[in-house]
């Protein structure tokens, strides 16, 4: 990495992720160590996205670092006209790396060209959102016990869903059979049909919530009312793709439901109960991921790590 | 080719001749190679009967040599174009324009979320496709192609 920032997924090469979700590991067995002591991360959210930025702060406590920050456009800087320019170049004075969330697509390799801090990118627009991705990836690693050869079913918004598509570039590398289950108006774009045809990755698609019992991953995402200008097609779309604790019954033992949350109608709560519900513990694993990136790209090494 | 010859006898003594531009993107031209900005003489012709294109344009600037990367710029515009490197009245060398891999502050980004355009900020661009013409924006990574393709004002 020319770079220590962390923008887009296609930044890291196997072996980054590799090392991520290795630390990943040793920060789930050991959450509090206190190794970023003296260090100041900023959070500047130009949007609101108070998971995301829970988790990150949750990440940096937890490794007994100190958080500055900002949410919000409205109530900072920016919405009396300053540069991006401006306000990265001043907060990069005041930390050890700066965490943004901005509505601009490409505004987070921006920032990383002008900072004198690493930037970690949570989320730049419908573009990219790296950190989401790597949890993701554990959360696989860690129910499947391995990366390799898994059926990985991805249902709801496959068009616009930049999650989706992001896990489906990185999950590329380690040889998977997807299936796609959408409405034909959300369907995954061509582009990345031709990308796995061409590295020869197997995919099928389906108009109909079928064939789960084939799945070792089944990737939960929400459908948004705004994709489709008619609101009754809507309302009909968004009963055909709720998973029911009872769809469950034939599926894989090993099978695990994920989804990015929030949710809102597509996972019925009758499904939490379910062992093969993993979305809450996905969303612990974002913080155990994000103290493994932060340590990471600062170059500290976690206090159990022997290597 | 009597016309040719004349303008030939225009001529510069030292410089650079763009010869083959289709007419129609002379001022184009004229932006991405910042040619408002010399100092020394330019001549310009336009809307002249050519065999090949139907009505060309030329431009001959006076003891300048471009850099092939910035000549290559125009290769977004028009690949027809052809450069004279003129050397005491002679044409020393001919190269045609090549696309580049890569290009800095020329287009616009099709995009309207993309930060370069709310930023005061130069656009970086990959040419992802030579063939028809596909610049893929290094930041926001969607593709502007041909037909979108705006060029900036310098
Ligand atoms: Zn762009």
């Amino acid at each position: 990495m020319k770079n220590r920032s962390l923008v887009s997924i296609n930044d890291y090469s196997t072996d980054n992720i590799s090392e991520i979700l290795r630390r990943t590991e040793l920060f789930e067995k050991k959450p509090v160590q206190k190794i970023l002591d003296g260090k100041v991360v900023a959070t500047l959210f130009f949007e609101p996205s108070t998971r995301t930025r829970l988790s990150f702060e949750s990440a940096v406590n937890k490794l007994g670092g100190k958080v500055i920050g900002f949410t919000d456009s409205s109530s900072s800087s920016v919405s009396k006209g300053e540069s991006l320019k401006d306000t990265i170049k001043t907060v990069a004075n005041y930390c050890d790396l700066i965490v943004m969330r901005h509505p601009l697509e490409g505004s987070a390799k921006y920032a990383s060209e002008l900072s004198k801090v690493p930037i970690i990118n949570a989320g730049d627009g419908a573009n990219q959102h790296p950190t989401q991705t790597l949890l993701d990836m554990y959360s696989i690693i860690k129910t499947q016990g391995t990366l390799q050869n898994l059926n990985i079913f991805l249902v709801g918004d496959l068009k616009y869903g930049r999650t989706v598509h992001s896990l489906l570039m990185a999950m590329s590398r380690y040889n998977p059979v997807f299936n796609f289950i959408s409405h034909e108006k959300l369907r995954i774009p061509d582009e990345y049909k031709m990308y796995l045809n061409n590295i020869g990755i197997k995919y099928y698609e389906h108009s109909e919530f079928e064939k789960i019992q084939y799945a070792d991953i089944l990737y939960m995402t929400r459908v948004q009312k705004e994709r489709f200008s008619d609101p009754m097609e809507y309302e009909k779309t968004k009963d055909t793709y709720i998973l029911k604790n009872d769809m469950l019954n034939d599926t894989k033992d090993n099978l695990r439901i994920l989804h990015p949350l929030p949710r809102v109608t597509e996972v019925d709560n009758d499904v939490d109960e379910n062992r093969k519900a993993y979305y809450f513990d996905q969303a612990l694993n974002g913080v155990f991921t994000r103290q493994a990136i932060i340590s990471s790209i600062l170059d500290i090494k976690p206090e159990n790590d022997t290597n | 080719m009597p016309k040719e010859k004349k303008l030939m006898v225009n001529a510069i003594k030292d410089g650079t001749v763009i010869d083959h531009i289709p007419a129609k993107h002379l001022f184009k031209v004229i932006s991405i190679l910042g040619l408002d900005k010399i100092k020394t003489t330019i001549t310009f012709g336009t809307n002249l009967e050519s065999d090949k294109l139907g009505k060309k344009a030329i431009i001959k600037i006076s003891e300048v040599f471009f850099e092939d990367q910035d000549i290559n710029k125009i290769a977004l515009i028009t690949q027809e174009a052809q450069l004279n490197i003129i050397k005491n009245y002679e044409v020393v060398e001919k190269k045609p324009v090549r696309i580049p891999d890569f290009v800095v502050g020329i287009a616009k980004c099709v995009n309207p979320k993309c930060i370069t355009n709310n930023e005061n900020m130069l656009t970086r661009f990959t040419i992802v496709d030579k063939k028809d013409i596909a610049l893929k924006c290094e930041y926001c990574e969607k593709i502007t192609d041909k037909e979108h393709i705006k060029i900036l004002k310098n």
